[in-house]
């Protein structure tokens, strides 16, 4: 036991120390979790008014139309033409950018991406930390600020009036390369409030858990219908293999 | 003898003196002897011509929806999963079918292998089986590409260019099998084609063909013994139990429990954490995006990983085609006398159990980074791979001579 504890105790120490060392190391990660429900029926309406008056300028969803994104998400017709449907749609037509193409080229490089399956193929998590880590970077003449998540980004930070302008503390780490050179790297160290925005950072947070939780209920609209169904396939058929293993049992009772 | 009961009149004796529908049920299933022995491993053949009614019935409404071509394919594909009624279940049970069709067929190939399934007198049978493998790879693959995802693009583009390493012929075959300079609309329909008609077709045939060997042979079992050599009075082999009602029956327990897991996945996991649906492919083909690792489907992968492992591009795909094609040639380099696993010695043993965690290892190597301790291992493991082929005819005649018990070992319960 007591030689137990002892391998416990220099476990523990090994890794705490570990775990300092990537702290001040500067390993310290910006990257988190989401932690979004799609199940969350408030949230994704929150998603979808977030969605459309901060993203919907630049960015279409043209998977999804906005009778189907009202239906699924409990919203009536007239709160549907009232608050989501931009003014010259109707309710049945796609949810398309209001940025022409040909202009968004001109202006940001490339045209900004539809997002209908962004939660598909990027995934919530790389969503999360991409809206939650633009930060100042004077380096960057085009926008001003930068991205952990996707660095060089073409994308302004939008949200800038809610979240305000972070900025990142690097600090500089020697790194040995293959040929024993040493080189010196920034390395993320943490964020320091810079301006500040209209939501403090868990309010924040929020705001960016409900659009990407949206986003994730848009990448795959049938997702709750489909679990919601599976539960019955699943019951009837271990039901069904039950019935046929007891038939089976009954017929084999007779080879010896 | 025939089936037909002479003197009752009615429908069926109407019917079958025009189709010989008794006929056909006792040859094929109440007269057809199976031994009794058979384990788990023997519910894998039924499994996979069960997936290949699922991939036609399913590909069937896929196709009413899907329309092919580099522009049209991918959107078409969006439109029907998010607003044609249940078609994202029939397309969920087709897409992530292909990798269980997969599952099922290595698993059966695997009881082959140990069981010594491919022996005499099944040698024609096994080679069926594995034109089936190669009929599928190639179904499977335009079926990938089909949709022209991000990786279902690059994917094609490093698969077909591998023709491209065939000395002389190679940048003409490749110009030929995409009929354009790149992978395009002439590429994308003629795959559909083939998709849908071709090589369904000649999967079909293949398959009546395998069954018409298995019939002709009689199936294999775990103790690898032949249980026609042992007949009962009557003429029916001792060991065996007809086909109809007892495979039948315990079949469907078989279909049951697979069809519970296969559901799972499709209703809860159905990307299955990226390997069966992989995040690229949510993306359209792009010719300025490469996604960060270009990869086949999972069911590919030990292939790839032997293809990466040499770092000659064109003796690396000699190589691939040899890791099929060496599955052909098991029956005459297998040169065992007992066929089962169980009664041969323990470097049979070891020699298969290696076999079986290098092709495990390469699929897992084939799905990592090509960093250089993974292509090490990569390498390690295609040297392991082949001598698996190259040891099996001195291993397997040094010590595969033991006794085998007179009938078949079957506990009743």
């Amino acid at each position: 036991m007591l030689i137990n504890a002892r391998v416990a105790l220099s476990l523990a120490l090994v890794f705490g120390a570990g775990a300092v060392s990537a702290n001040e190391g500067g390993s310290a990660s910006w990257e988190r979790e989401p932690e979004n429900e799609v199940s969350n029926l408030p949230s994704l309406q929150r998603g979808a008014r977030n969605f459309m008056a901060y993203c919907s300028g630049c960015h279409s969803l043209k998977f999804e139309r906005y009778s189907r994104l009202c239906e699924d998400l409990k919203i009536t017709g007239e709160q549907c033409d009232a608050l989501l449907v931009r003014p010259g749609d109707k309710r049945t037509d796609y949810i398309k950018s209001s940025m022409p193409e040909k202009d968004a080229v001109e202006w940001f490089g490339k045209a900004p991406p539809d997002l209908s399956l962004a939660a598909r193929s990027r995934g919530p998590k790389w969503i999360f930390n991409f809206l939650t880590t633009f930060h100042a970077d004077p380096a960057s003449r085009q926008t001003g600020v930068n991205n952990l998540q996707l660095p060089g980004t073409a994308m302004p930070h939008v949200l800038a009036s809610l979240q305000g302008v972070q900025s990142v503390v690097w600090q500089n780490v020697e790194q040995k390369g293959e040929d024993g050179a040493v080189t010196t790297a920034r390395e993320f160290k943490g964020f320091e409030p810079g301006v500040s925005g209209s939501l403090n950072a868990q309010e924040y947070d929020g705001f960016v858990r409900d659009t990407v939780n949206f986003l994730d209920y848009v990448g795959d609209p049938t997702q709750l219908e489909r679990q919601g169904i599976g539960i019955w396939v699943v019951l009837f058929l271990l039901m069904f293999t039950g019935i046929a293993y007891m038939l089976k049992k009954e017929y084999w009772k007779d080879v010896r | 003898m025939s089936a037909v009961i002479e003197g009752k009149g009615g429908f069926r004796t109407w019917l079958n003196k025009r189709l010989p529908v008794d006929q056909f049920v006792e040859d094929q299933l109440t007269g057809y002897y199976a031994p009794k022995n058979f384990n788990i491993w023997y519910f894998f053949g039924s499994l996979a011509l069960l997936m290949f009614v699922l991939q036609i019935v399913t590909g069937i409404f896929v196709t009413m929806h899907f329309k092919p071509g580099w522009e049209s394919a991918w959107p078409s594909l969006q439109v029907m999963v998010r607003e044609v009624p249940y078609m994202w279940l029939i397309q969920g049970l087709h897409v992530v079918g292909a990798s269980f069709f997969f599952i099922v067929v290595y698993l059966h190939m695997a009881r082959a292998f140990l069981y010594g399934s491919y022996k005499a007198p099944r040698e024609v049978l096994w080679v069926i089986g594995m034109l089936i493998y190669l009929a599928l790879m190639a179904e499977a693959f335009m079926g990938y590409v089909l949709p022209n995802g991000n990786m279902s693009f690059w994917g094609a583009q490093v698969i077909i260019n591998l023709f491209g390493t065939i000395p002389g012929i190679g940048p003409d075959l490749v110009e030929w099998i995409r009929g354009d300079y790149g992978i395009g609309d002439a590429l994308l329909n003629r795959f559909f084609s083939l998709h849908v008609v071709a090589l369904p077709l000649v999967l079909l045939l293949l398959i009546g063909l395998h069954l018409v060997a298995l019939r002709q042979v009689g199936s294999n079992n775990p103790d690898g013994i032949e249980i026609k050599e042992k007949l009962g009075k009557d003429g029916k082999p001792l060991d065996g139990i007809p086909f109809h009602p007892y495979y039948t029956l315990k079949d469907i327990v078989g279909v049951g429990l697979f069809l519970t897991v296969f559901a799972i996945v499709v209703f809860f996991m159905p990307t299955f954490f990226g390997l069966f649906q992989e995040s690229p492919n949510f993306e359209p083909a792009s010719l300025v995006s490469t996604p960060d690792h270009i990869k086949p489907v999972w069911y590919f992968t030990a292939y790839y990983a032997i293809l990466r492992a040499i770092p000659d591009q064109r003796l690396g795909a000699l190589l691939m085609a040899l890791a099929v094609a060496a599955f052909m040639f098991m029956p005459w380099l297998d040169r065992g006398k007992n066929k089962s696993i169980r009664y041969r010695g323990i470097a049979s043993k070891l020699l298969l159990a290696m076999f079986f965690i290098s092709f495990l290892l390469l699929m897992w190597l084939g799905l990592q980074p090509a960093e250089p301790l993974y292509v090490f291992m990569a390498r390690v493991c295609t040297v392991t791979y082949f001598a698996f082929f190259i040891l099996l005819p001195f291993v397997s005649k040094a010590d595969s001579n033991g006794p085998v018990p007179e009938r078949v070992i079957y506990h009743a319960h």
